[in-house]
């Protein structure tokens, strides 16, 4: 089985930064990080316009200032179980190309630095859907933190969806 | 830094002028006396020659410096402005922007020493002053003592350069200043505070005008494009030898810069076209009776909030058949198809992508490429493009244009929120913003009487509307959203059209109309053609906004929607289309009229039908409306049944103000498809069989339908003779069912030979001649001296007709009945005094 090839580049760009610093998440207990140039912001819960028949990872559009940004469901994103509706979501709003997007996840960690720490290529054994999202994976002393592949991550694409049934 | 920030001065100042220069240029040939005007060219070329010297850019001085001397001698009068001359100077225009375009790239002086140019300007001036003498200097400072000079500073002094990307950036705070305000009048609203009230007012007037204000910044006039054009055509009619008059009406008028930018390609296309395609030779023109100068004639004014422009020209116009013809070619068209095509369909055939009609490809076009993308970049802004031809008299392309993008009205609807799993309790409903250029008009039902006029055909709803039945789409379903668990009592419809076409959108709240700042959506939502964009509400939400095309090609109410469907399908135009409404009775499963022909669907319950004159009859809108059952009239074996005992459902047919109820077993559907007739009539009452959407339909005589279901003739005319003629098949048999209804005696013809040949049997016979047919038929058809009612294919089309012989000539729309007996009346009349005192057919009305 091979490895698909892009993620190589993507990884040694975002190790090459000496020194970066990581701003950390949890979602479903993973710790993952995301460079914190990378980030617009941290909010809370935020009043969401949910948009019908969008992909399912996407969960609605918030209002951030006037600018309507897209919130991605990191757990539906990853293929994990979904959330307890009764814990709210915080939003990590990170730059892309296409503008900003909001990330859905659980719990906000700190801001890290990785120190000596080398970045790893993810194991095999994740599952597919996770280790395609992940650039690579640092060995912290307490814990493996997980650098989301943040281009990728937002790389979901609405399909014109046939018309419905019965036409 | 200072010496980059003149250098860059020194270019935008000079491209301003030169393209100023080309059309003082263009108007100096016409008028090569105007002093006024060589010596704002003559100030032209010294300034910048001046700039140029200043700035050390020796080699466009050099140029500048000698097309000035030829300019100079022009002025003093030792030479004559002569065409040759000005296509000299306006090349060195050219070379003066080529080379100031390596200026901005490098910031240093061009190679290119133009050393053939100043040849050939020196020469130009030797031969015509016709001596050797020596160019004299221009006299230095010339500019600053020309007054003319002085009074267009000062213009130049009270504006000032900024940034468009500035102006974006105020134009988006503008934008969100408005949100603001819609949050506090809002929240004004619920409190009772009179001095919160009062500054929420004056906010409320400042951003309004501010808005207006920040508006106007982008606005340009739209000369700022049309200014390239008087160059275009004089090049473009100087290489093809044609003789073209370009007039520019309303320059003045403002559009939003984006906008501007958007029609700028698009408008010098329809200009070309208009030089290469429209516009003849002066031999041509001549030939048929056209001064030799062609005349193309741009217009631009507002109109309902949006920006007109018309591009006219008086040339050869849309040639019907060779359109046809390359249609064919390209596989467009089928040949049986190109036949039934009316006027206005054929001319919609230019947009066809792939299509050129020019003979030869020429430096100007005929590449094929052209309308579709002209279509297509006008559209993508919301525009949309009406195209009027008269063959051999020119051809009219009017844009219509909206003012600004960014902030749009539109209507804010709603769905109450019956959405699964709750969402920290307050779920106050989802709202969707509808653009107001797709809003058609809002329908209430309230109650059961409203919505028995709801339908369920198959899996899709229709509503009869006035009669006309309206595709009707839960927006509720088409989101695939989960459904009302009760209907409610209250639906609301919002009438919206597309494409020309319209359906109505059920929601569960209308709310308000308001001005919304148009968003655009992440890109992992782009591929939704459902949504145009989002907004931001006045509470702060974000909205979407619906794209109505997108939402009816999902819910399969506009164009073919199959599961291949593609974006493709929205661009290519409908061809010979009808709307059929399909329906069943008796032993024809699938019988079809033209919904054009259809007044009203009704339903009569058994208890509303009596008998009048041994007929069956029901009271209808404080008339009496005959009833005629289709299952036995068409199968007359087929035993009378007693009385029904469900209610009855009838097409109402209107013929001049009385009608007739054709009583079906069952209405299927409506259809919009290409019909393809197929004229074998295998029985009474039957016209012929059509495939329509796959399946074949019966197609209802009804002539032989309504015959029936007559109590005693009833006629506006008096038995004349109406000769029609009518390319296709099917019009014409559907024209002979009805001018027969209406009295007439019909003889039919399929073009203009044939009638002329039927004339002879017939000589006092009223024409009514389709407008689609070729000009020289019509010519032929006039000639003949006989009353002639014109009958076009569409509105447009008969707005664009004019009557050649005042009196004898009537123009209406096919299938107007009423019109067409009113202007056949007055033909008839008309010609009374020198024929035959006309005959009454039968009995006056009942």
């Amino acid at each position: 089985m091979s490895r698909p090839l892009a993620i190589e580049p993507v990884a040694a760009r975002s190790s090459v930064r000496a020194g970066a610093q990581y701003a950390t998440f949890f979602v479903d207990g993973l710790f993952f990080g995301v460079d914190v140039l990378e980030v617009q912001e941290i909010l809370r819960e935020q009043t969401m316009t949910p948009v019908p028949l969008a992909p399912a990872e996407v969960e609605g559009l918030i209002n951030l200032r006037g600018q309507i940004v897209t919130a991605l469901d990191m757990r539906r994103r990853l293929g994990l179980a979904p959330r307890n509706t009764a814990t709210a979501a915080m939003n990590v709003v990170i730059h892309t190309g296409g503008g900003a997007v909001s990330l859905l996840v659980d719990e906000i960690g700190d801001v890290i630095e990785t120190g000596a720490a080398a970045l790893e290529p993810p194991p095999e054994n994740l599952s597919p859907l996770t280790r395609d999202l992940i650039a690579g994976i640092f060995q912290l002393e307490e814990r493996l933190l997980l650098l989301l592949d943040v281009d990728k991550t937002v790389q979901v694409t609405a399909a014109p969806a046939p018309g419905p049934a019965g036409v | 830094m200072d010496d980059l920030e003149v250098v860059r001065e020194f270019i935008i100042e000079s491209g301003e002028n030169l393209s100023r220069l080309d059309n003082e240029l263009v108007e100096l040939e016409k008028r090569p006396d105007d002093p006024r005007l060589l010596a704002s060219v003559f100030r032209t070329f010294h300034t910048i020659k001046g700039t140029c010297g200043f700035l050390g850019f020796p080699r466009l001085e050099a140029l500048t410096h000698e097309a000035e001397s030829v300019l100079s001698r022009l002025r003093s009068g030792e030479q004559k402005v002569s065409p040759d001359l000005i296509s000299l100077i306006l090349e060195v225009i050219d070379a003066t922007r080529a080379h100031l375009a390596v200026i901005e790239a490098t910031g240093a002086d061009g190679a290119d020493h133009h050393s053939r140019l100043i040849v050939r300007l020196k020469e130009a001036g030797a031969a015509q002053s016709g001596g050797a003498s020596p160019p004299e200097s221009p006299p230095q400072g010339g500019a600053a003592a020309d007054p003319a000079a002085e009074s267009a500073s000062a213009l130049s002094d009270s504006a000032i350069r900024v940034d468009v990307t500035l102006l974006d950036k105020l134009m988006n705070l503008v934008g969100e200043l408005v949100l603001a305000r819609n949050q506090v009048l809002q929240h004004q609203m619920r409190n009772e505070d009179a001095s919160l009230s009062a500054t929420s007012q004056r906010l409320n007037l400042i951003t309004t005008e501010l808005q207006e204000g920040v508006m106007k910044t982008r606005m340009q006039p739209i000369g700022v494009v049309w200014n390239k054009l008087p160059r275009l055509v004089r090049d473009i009619s100087c290489s093809l030898g044609k003789q073209i008059r370009l007039d520019l009406l309303g320059a003045a008028t403002e559009l939003d810069k984006t906008i501007i930018e958007a029609i700028k390609d698009p408008l010098t296309h329809l200009v070309r076209n208009c030089c290469d395609h429209g516009i003849e030779c002066p031999a041509a023109r001549e030939i048929r009776g056209k001064p030799p100068t062609g005349r193309i004639l741009l217009r631009a004014w507002h109109e309902g909030g949006l920006v007109m422009i018309e591009i006219r020209d008086d040339g050869a116009g849309l040639d019907p058949e060779a359109l046809k013809q390359k249609a064919i070619a390209t596989g467009h068209l089928r040949p049986d198809q190109a036949e039934r095509l009316s006027a206005h369909e054929v001319s919609q055939l230019v947009f066809l992508p792939g299509l050129s009609t020019a003979r030869a490809v020429t430096s100007v076009s005929g590449r094929g490429v052209g309308m579709d993308v002209v279509r297509c970049n006008i559209e993508r802004i919301g525009g949309s493009v009406e195209l009027n031809s008269r063959t051999g008299e020119g051809l009219c392309v009017r844009l219509k244009i909206p003012l600004t993008l960014a902030i749009i009205p539109g209507l804010v609807v709603s769905l109450a929120d019956r959405c699964g799993p709750p969402r920290d309790g307050a779920c106050p409903g989802m709202a969707f913003v509808i653009p107001q250029v797709n809003l058609v008009e809002l329908v209430r039902l309230e109650g059961d009487t409203g919505q028995a006029n709801m339908h369920r055909i198959r899996n899709s709803r229709v509503y009869r509307l006035r009669g006309q039945l309206l595709p009707v789409v839960d927006l509720r379903e088409a989101l695939g959203l989960p459904g009302a668990d009760t209907p409610a009592s209250v639906v609301n419809i919002v009438v919206v059209q597309a494409e020309n076409r319209q359906f109505g959108l059920v929601v569960d709240g209308i709310q308000d109309t308001q001005e919304i700042v148009v968003k655009p959506l992440g890109k992992q939502l782009k591929g939704l053609d459902v949504y145009a964009g989002a907004t931001i509400m006045g509470d702060g939400r974000v909205a979407l906004i619906l794209d109505v095309v997108g939402l009816g090609q999902r819910a399969a109410v506009l164009g073919d929607t199959g599961p291949h469907t593609g974006p493709e399908s929205r661009t290519s135009p409908m061809l010979d289309r009808q709307r059929l409404l399909v329906f069943g009775a008796g032993r024809f499963a699938r019988l079809a009229v033209p919904v054009s022909l259809v007044s009203r669907l009704e339903e009569f319950a058994p208890s509303d039908i009596e008998s009048a004159g041994g007929r069956d009859v029901v009271q209808y809108r404080g008339g009496i409306l005959p009833l005629v059952r289709l299952a036995t009239l068409l199968d007359p074996g087929l035993p009378a049944i007693g009385a029904p005992e469900q209610s009855l459902e009838v097409i109402v047919i209107h013929d001049g103000d009385r009608g007739t109820g054709v009583v079906v077993d069952r209405i299927l559907d409506i259809v919009e498809d290409e019909v393809s007739v197929r004229e074998s009539a295998a029985c009474a009452g039957i016209l012929g069989s059509a495939v329509v959407g796959g399946r074949l339909v019966d197609l209802l005589d009804l002539r032989f339908v309504l015959e029936h279901g007559r109590f005693g003739a009833r006629s506006t005319g008096g038995g004349e003779t109406v000769l029609v003629v009518e390319p296709s098949g099917f019009a014409r048999g559907l024209l002979r069912s009805g001018l027969e209804m209406a009295g007439y005696r019909v003889v039919e013809a399929a073009s203009a030979p044939a009638a002329l040949a039927a004339l002879e049997k017939h000589p006092g016979a009223i024409l009514a001649a389709s407008l689609d047919l070729d000009p020289e038929g019509r010519e032929s058809l006039m000639a003949a001296g006989r009353p002639l009612l014109a009958l076009a294919a569409d509105a447009g089309q008969q707005a664009g007709w004019s009557a050649a012989r005042e009196g004898l000539e009537e123009c209406q729309c096919k299938f107007d009945w009423e019109a067409m007996a009113r202007s056949l009346k007055k033909l008839s009349a008309a010609v009374a005094g020198g024929r035959e005192v006309p005959v009454s057919a039968g009995p006056g009305r009942s």
